[in-house]
């Protein structure tokens, strides 16, 4: 008994840390007097990159003592931890050290932006601690009590830092939306998770798929109806947390609303959790109900790459414009998913890690940009870009060319790899449509850029900027983000292998 | 020995991008140093590899990156270090040291000078890429840069309008070789599978009887139809007629990369690559003897050219020409060994000439008109010797580097079998004469004879500096010796294992069964045709140009049509100009008009845009910031996806 | 004994009365959150439901959770409200609309 509670906890080591570490976070912040707030900071920024040297060192260890072989090609490892609720594989191991790194140049970027704000405090940190142990818990889950709780943890730290600006009007009313309709796509989730509870007698997501291999056919050869309405209901709550249309409505206004330190947030970690939730319940879980969650991811891919890209054109505030840009790009992983193979499933991790590192810099430039008092969200306030930094402005224009997809930068191939698999998979019509709709996203993008390069800056802007001054440290990462888009291009070899390869091995 | 391979590139291009992008802060001094020292360790790294690849009998082969795997195909960059490989590797870095260090005089009073040190440095790397690569995809890539870094050195003045002219001529016209070129890469993806050349080659003897069908109704042989394509961008890259025309004008850029680029490297990797090809190209009969006709046409034609040039240079220049189509008419001779031996001395002795063409030109105040010099002998004694050398060299005087070479070129041809050798053997016999005659009319008015210049310039004449003078005695060099080394590289096995030469075609075994020992070969040479007609053209330049000087105003009287004919290239310039360039401009503006701003522009294009706006401007009204609609969308949703599974499929 | 299709029944019920109450009322924010909480309760019923009828504890463990989440929930939820109102000085859904487009 000792003995398994040991291994529990040694398994999932890293969240416990977390947890302690947020609350510590929390607490110590407490004794800090307002001039002492950086220690909060280092503090936070510690316990990601302590979190994320656990995942890393314990990589492998616990999982070889219960590998399997399948077909006697790839070994499967893994490892489960109480009472089979919570799995340490290859592919939350992967996941975890994205969004914690992530995490940890997000902390970077936004020190001076939350400074300028009066939201350099003990709650943001503590919150942004809670939410990154939540998505970790996401895509640790092997039960959808786990993955409801996951969600839920960094929902709720997530509604909170929406609100966190307690006098912004907008913060609040976006705090607002996202709070009504995140409880209501939970709902729904959870509404699907009971039905399929209820007909298959398991919340873990090995029992739920043995149930649907074994009885969940009729007889005439077509899914149960009752596993078909759990499966409608957990669509909308997937789709929901990915942000494809049609439950994409959130994405502009919550976006737009929150303070930018906050929409990075939004914008870059939960991405790759969503991803990690969608393959655990319907690869692992649901599995076997392929064909038909293939039809409704078709028609949710369809309509996000056509509204995202479409609408992006009429936007002329930068944030929303990057709202609506994820939404396409979550058309995209939706893609890569409903190719429902395993070079699909990596293509689309490979989307994921790349999307978040590109809107983690995109953000970032917008930060950069706004200073005390002024929020620098409008695509006008990019005029000129290249004769005030010229290398900012470099890195911008490689961040937007890589959200097109314009080659040699990253987002190409990225692209490229998800529209293989999907001709893979027989659904030709369904890439070409998508290159098209990138054709017509290629145009928004390209705007930015031609306002950077070829717009005079006003003379307002210009006097403003005098006197403003952005952290060494911000420059220095965002020259490495910006430039990793650009090494990733021309080598992806080895972030795509070690997708492929953590896909394989995570497989069952 | 593998960091040794990655590092001979790699050190190559790490001076190039310390003085392209930094060459500002560095200064002159420092930026000349990183790239010389650069190529210098390359050039010792590559002896290195020599000595372990050649004499210790080792060869390479293997993948140092992966760049993608699509559908099962590997895209890799990958090194294959072979004989061939290793001696590319030697010349390249040896020429190019050579020149690197003659630029340092050379382009001493030029504003752009890093980036001229940059560029052949960029040069450099990419040409090793180009023939350490393989695989097709790589070769490609070389193929692709050093073609880009020859652009950007014709163009190198971009202020002189001729300059700008040439570099966009080289430009075009290597577009059409090189579309050959990659549509004979794509048909080897095609029909093999992969772009690895070890495994091309393997499954050549499989896709011998399959055929394609280009035009309805004709059906072409594959391998045929690959070797052409191949060849084609060899033509384009080595300057074969007809698209030989952008070599001549390259002239434009400076000297020491006619030297680099123009003569010894870059226009040699048409012949490398036909070689590297070997397996290909030997299994298709009608392929070789296009080679080897186009090759013929290009080694006679050019060199009459040259006569007629006035321009130091130029005759330099369609010296280069002619040279690289006897090294094209080896190929097609199935004498890969003897082509690539030309390709050889001809770096050596061709670098040589154009340094020495250059150190002139230094000399005379940028005069580069032959017919404005004369008498220069005791002025540059140095440039005089070496000079000297490197024209016995390209006559191919017994003893010389060039003797060896192009008499196993031509013994070669004689014993070839394949349609259109008879042909080829006269072309090449008669080109022996126009070479001799060309080259020392120049070397005649250059050096000797009354000095034709006017008084400033002959006050300020003096021999170049040592930086000079230094890579034209060490070219001097080997352009007497290498011709020794007939005996392994040609008649031996140096080649063995490299390149494939199917037994049906004879020439080179019955060169071997000919060849008893250096000194019989050069004893049978000078009783041989193409000593003495080289002799004779030889003569005839010193009596026309030293001796009597009326009779070339006669001869020019009387032969006015050839010399007009000559003067205009054949016409195959006009031709080009008003037929390719002045159609394509028609057509352009044709389709401008109807095509772009109508129907493209102006329908397609700003149609689709307004209607794309159109839509974006009613679509984003969906989004009404109305809480209770945007929950309406997700039950919609729910919706939707419930009634597709009730009602529609049954999946 | 009640079968559990008529638990199912009061179920969906409920989660459809709480969907319509939320499309339905264009006015008062609490009563969304009202509709929230129904929500989740319907869901709970369900799950106790099949909990009973399948013999299997985990279910009723879930409800649990769900229930402490829900609270957290209304906690968040209230208190973003009163951000709202202090900054709006309304909490009428209509009047929620400075970001659109």
């Amino acid at each position: 008994m000792t003995e398994t509670i040991m291994s529990d906890i040694s398994r999932a080591l890293p969240e416990i840390f977390l947890l302690v570490a947020a609350f510590s976070v929390l607490l110590l912040d407490l004794f800090l007097s307002k001039s002492m707030k950086i220690v909060t900071f280092l503090l936070a920024q510690l316990s990601l990159l302590t979190t994320a040297w656990l995942v890393y060192n314990r990589m492998g260890v616990e999982s070889i003592a219960t590998s399997a072989t399948v077909n006697n090609v790839e070994s499967v490892q893994y490892a489960l931890a109480f009472s089979n609720m919570y799995i340490k594989d290859a592919l939350s191991d992967l996941l975890k050290i994205a969004m914690l790194l992530i995490g940890s140049a997000g902390f970077i970027y936004t020190r001076q932006y939350l400074r300028d704000r009066n939201m350099f405090s003990g709650e943001y940190y503590a919150l942004v601690l809670f939410a990154i142990l939540g998505m970790m818990i996401m895509v640790s889950a092997n039960s959808m009590l786990l993955i409801y709780l996951g969600l839920e943890l960094l929902s709720l730290s997530m509604y909170a830092l929406v609100a966190l600006q307690r006098n912004n009007g907008r913060a609040s009313e976006a705090a607002m939306k996202y709070f009504v309709l995140g409880a209501i796509a939970s709902g729904m989730l959870l509404y699907g998770m009971s039905i399929i509870y209820g007909l298959s007698g398991h919340l873990d997501l090995t029992g739920i798929a043995e149930y649907v291999k074994s009885s969940g056919m009729t007889k005439a050869g077509s899914f149960d109806l009752g596993l078909l309405l759990g499966l409608s209901f957990i669509l909308v709550g997937l789709g929901f947390k990915l942000g494809v249309a049609p439950f994409h409505m959130w994405i502009p206004d919550v976006y737009d609303g929150a303070p930018t330190a906050v929409t990075q947030l939004i914008g870059t970690i939960p991405k790759l959790a969503a991803f990690g939730m969608v393959f655990r319940l319907l690869v692992e879980g649901l599995g076997d109900m392929q064909t038909s969650w293939q039809q409704i991811l078709i028609l949710l891919a369809v309509l996000s790459l056509a509204i995202g890209n479409i609408i992006a054109i009429a936007q002329t505030n930068l944030k929303r414009m990057l709202a609506y840009s994820t939404i396409a790009h979550m058309g995209f992983v939706a893609m890569g998913i409903l190719a429902g193979s395993n070079m699909g499933y990596s293509a689309t991790l490979f989307y994921t890690i790349v999307y978040a590192l590109t809107a983690l810099g995109g953000f970032a430039v917008i930060m950069m940009l706004s200073r005390k008092g002024y929020e620098a969200d409008q695509l006008s306030d990019l005029k000129g870009l290249s004769q005030r930094h010229p290398w900012m402005a470099f890195m911008m224009m490689i961040i937007l060319f890589s959200m097109a997809g314009v080659p040699p930068t990253v987002g190409f191939y990225a692209k490229m790899m998800v529209i293989q698999s999907v001709v893979d998979a027989n659904l030709a019509w369904l890439a070409v449509y998508a290159v098209i709709l990138s054709v017509v996203g290629a145009y928004y993008y390209l705007r930015a850029i031609k306002i950077m390069y070829f717009d005079k800056a006003d003379t307002e802007t210009t006097q403003a900027e005098t006197g403003h001054k952005i952290g060494l440290d911000s420059h220095i990462l965002l020259s490495a983000n910006g430039l990793s888009l650009l090494a990733l291009g021309i080598m992806p070899g080895a972030l795509m292998a070690t997708c492929v390869a953590v896909i394989n091995v995570t497989m069952k | 020995m593998e960091n040794i391979y990655l590092a001979i590139p790699l050190s190559a291009l790490f001076g190039s991008i310390l003085a392209g992008l930094f060459g500002r802060q560095l200064g002159r001094m420092l930026s000349h140093t990183v790239t010389i020292l650069g190529v210098a360790l390359a050039c010792v790294l590559s002896l290195v590899v020599f000595n372990h690849i050649v004499l210790d009998g080792n060869t390479y082969n293997g993948a140092v990156y992966t760049w993608a795997v699509i559908e099962g195909i590997q895209f890799e960059i990958g090194f294959l270090i072979d004989n061939l490989t290793a001696m590319m590797m030697v010349v390249v870095t040896f020429v190019s040291l050579m020149v690197h260090i003659y630029t340092i005089a050379y382009m001493h009073d030029d504003p752009g000078y890093q980036r001229f040190f940059s560029y052949i440095s960029l040069f450099t790397f990419s040409m090793l890429m180009l023939v350490m690569s393989n695989n097709f995809l790589q070769l490609f890539f070389g193929w692709e840069a050093v073609g880009l870094v020859s652009y950007l050195l014709i163009g190198f003045w971009f202020k002189k309008d001729t300059a700008i002219f040439a570099n966009m001529k080289a430009f075009l016209v290597n577009r059409v070789g090189d579309f050959g070129f990659l549509l004979g890469i794509a048909a080897i993806y095609v029909h093999f599978g992969t772009l690895d050349y070890v495994e091309v080659f393997k499954q050549v003897p499989n896709l011998l009887d399959v055929t394609v069908t280009v035009i309805p109704g004709e059906e072409w042989s594959l391998m045929t139809l690959i070797a052409i394509l191949l060849f084609i961008g060899a033509m384009g890259k080595s300057a074969q007629v007809p698209l030989h025309v952008w070599l001549p004008d390259s002239m434009e850029g400076p000297t020491p990369i006619s030297a680099l680029i123009h003569a010894a490297t870059m226009v040699t990797a048409g012949i490398f690559m036909v070689s590297r090809m070997s397996p290909i190209f030997e299994v298709s009969d009608t392929a070789l003897s296009v080679v080897m006709i186009i090759g013929a046409i290009t080694a006679f034609f050019m060199g009459l050219i040259g006569i007629i040039q006035n321009d130091i240079k130029r005759v330099v220049a369609y010296s280069t020409l002619s040279q690289l189509g006897y090294m094209t008419v080896a190929l097609g001779a199935s004498a890969y060994s003897a082509g690539l031996f030309h390709l050889m001395t001809h770096a050596f002795f061709k670098a040589l000439l154009f340094l020495a063409a250059g150190s002139v030109i230094i000399a005379m105040h940028h005069e580069q008109d032959i017919r404005k010099m004369g008498g220069l002998k005791k002025y540059m004694p140095i440039t005089y010797w070496t000079s000297l050398i490197g024209s016995l060299a390209l006559i191919g005087f017994p003893g010389f580097a060039g003797f060896f070479s192009k008499d196993s070129i031509v013994e070669s041809v004689h014993a070839s079998n394949l349609a259109g050798a008879e042909f080829a053997y006269w072309m090449v016999l008669l080109g022996v004469f126009v070479t001799a005659f060309y080259s020392f009319r120049m070397f005649f008015l250059v050096f000797h004879g009354k000095e034709r210049m006017d008084e400033h310039t002959r006050s300020h004449l003096k021999e170049s500096p040592l930086t000079v003078t230094i890579p034209l005695i060490a070219l001097a060099i080997p352009s007497v010796i290498a011709g020794y080394f007939i005996d392994p590289i040609v008649v031996g096995d140096f080649f063995k294992g490299v390149v494939f030469v199917d037994p049906a075609h004879t020439a080179i075994a019955e060169l071997k069964e000919g060849y008893h020992g250096v000194f019989s070969f050069m004893l049978h040479g000078i009783m041989a045709p193409p000593f003495w007609l080289a002799m004779s053209g030889l003569g005839l330049a010193w009596y026309i140009y030293l001796k009597n000087d009326a009779l070339a105003h006669f001869a020019y009287n009387k032969f006015r049509w050839m010399h007009t004919i000559l003067d205009k290239k054949y016409g195959m310039d006009s031709f080009n100009q008003v037929v390719f360039a002045g159609g394509a401009i028609a057509l352009g503006k044709l389709l401008w008009r109807v095509g772009d701003r109508f129907l493209i522009d102006g329908l397609i294009v700003n149609g689709s845009a307004k209607a794309v706006g159109f839509f974006s401007g009613i679509l984003r009204r969906i989004q009404t910031g109305y809480m209770y609609h945007y929950a309406f969308s997700m039950i919609l949703g729910v919706l939707v996806i419930l009634t597709w599974f009730i009602f529609g499929s049954k999946g | 004994m009640i079968p559990l299709s008529n638990f199912l029944i009061l179920g969906a019920v409920l989660f459809s009365i709480s969907i319509a109450g939320m499309f339905l009322n264009r006015k008062n924010i609490l009563i969304l959150l009202m509709c929230i909480e129904l929500m989740l309760l319907a869901v709970n019923i369900n799950f106790i439901a099949f909990s009973h009828y399948l013999n299997d504890m985990a279910g009723q463990v879930f409800v649990f959770f769900i229930l402490t989440v829900a609270a957290a929930e209304a906690a968040i939820g209230l208190a973003i409200l009163v951000v709202l109102f202090r900054n709006r000085r309304t909490i009428n859904v209509q009047d929620l609309d400075e970001m659109r487009g």
